[in-house]
């Protein structure tokens, strides 16, 4: 089996309020010195057998297609093996 | 010769209907069209109208764009078909890359819904030549991802071009340059986040301003516009 992960972000320029949201509640609950929070979300992409290249390929190709925006995201993919 | 005009129906559009209506209200033939469909039933025009399309999951209009019925209507829409995304349907123009920029979370983060007065900024477009430029109208709004982004060099884009079709007099969500809706170069297809569907009637309605959307595009295929 293996694993690969897609982790989408927001670009820097974005505004974020779900992010800046979430900085008031760590403020709020005695986090006084978090500076900002941006939010994100992450795919865990689990694959019958092992991953090759071509998978990845695919993958890189879906992540900027369909997982993430180009216009206000990045994305950044780990892949590794998993114990089956 | 009688207009038709398809309405897309994905899972978990809730404006169909609505736009159905104002479409026979109009003056043309409503026609259903289903996400699935991989044919558009001879339409002469295509309305994706507003709701919640797959749950809103990944991104709102993210996964509609995928649908098989859109592979069609992005194919025509880049050959003139008159395309008018509403709400939800402004979402996918974008995500489709029929339109430029994204629609993202309301700044304040509320669901927003009420009326909301717009201004017209250009008139040019098949939607739109039923409205006077710089016209004040009034149209409800319902959503909590209508904020508009887009990088500057796009919005340098749409001010240049005269793409920006609405804006916002009193900005509700933090949309950049009070963008309301937009339009492509060539003027076949518009997004807007108000939902014109909703005004078309006093009756059941804040004005009947948004119906002219729609009068407009059909003046326009039967050659009486101005």
């Amino acid at each position: 089996m293996g694993r690969v992960i897609v982790d989408v972000t927001l670009k820097s320029e974005i505004l974020d309020p779900q992010g800046q949201a979430v900085l008031r509640a760590l403020q709020s609950q005695g986090l006084k010195q978090v500076a900002d929070v941006r939010q994100g979300k992450t795919f865990e992409i689990t694959f019958e057998g092992a991953i090759n290249k071509e998978v990845l390929d695919q993958v890189e190709a879906l992540a900027s297609e369909v997982l993430s925006n180009p216009v206000i995201e990045n994305f950044v993919i780990r892949s590794y093996e998993k114990e089956s | 010769m009688t207009i038709r005009i398809g309405v897309v129906t994905f899972p978990g559009s809730l404006d169909d209907q609505d736009a159905l209506r104002a479409v026979s209200y109009a003056g043309a033939q409503a026609i259903s069209l289903w996400h699935k469909d991989t044919d558009l039933n001879k339409v002469d025009v295509v309305i994706l109208p507003g709701g919640f399309s797959y749950g809103d999951y990944l991104r709102c209009g993210a996964i509609a764009k995928l649908a098989p019925v859109m592979t069609e209507i992005i194919t025509k829409a880049n050959q003139g078909l008159p395309v008018l995304g509403i709400c939800n349907g402004f979402q996918v123009l974008c995500e489709s890359g029929l339109l430029p920029g994204v629609l993202t979370r309301n700044k304040g983060l509320h669901f927003t819904c009420r009326d909301e007065k717009l201004e017209v900024v250009n008139n040019s477009t098949l939607w739109t030549k039923d409205f006077e430029t710089n016209e004040k109208i009034v149209i409800p709004i319902k959503n909590g991802e209508g904020c508009y982004q887009a990088d500057k060099k796009t919005l340098d884009q749409l001010v240049g071009n005269n793409q920006i079709v609405f804006k916002y007099l009193d900005n509700p969500n933090g949309s950049l340059l009070d963008i309301a809706g937009i339009t492509n170069e060539k003027g076949n297809v518009v997004g807007l986040m108000p939902h014109p569907e909703h005004a078309i009637d006093e009756l059941t309605g804040p004005t009947n301003h948004g119906l002219r959307l729609f009068t407009s595009v059909i003046k326009n295929l039967v050659g009486i516009s101005k």
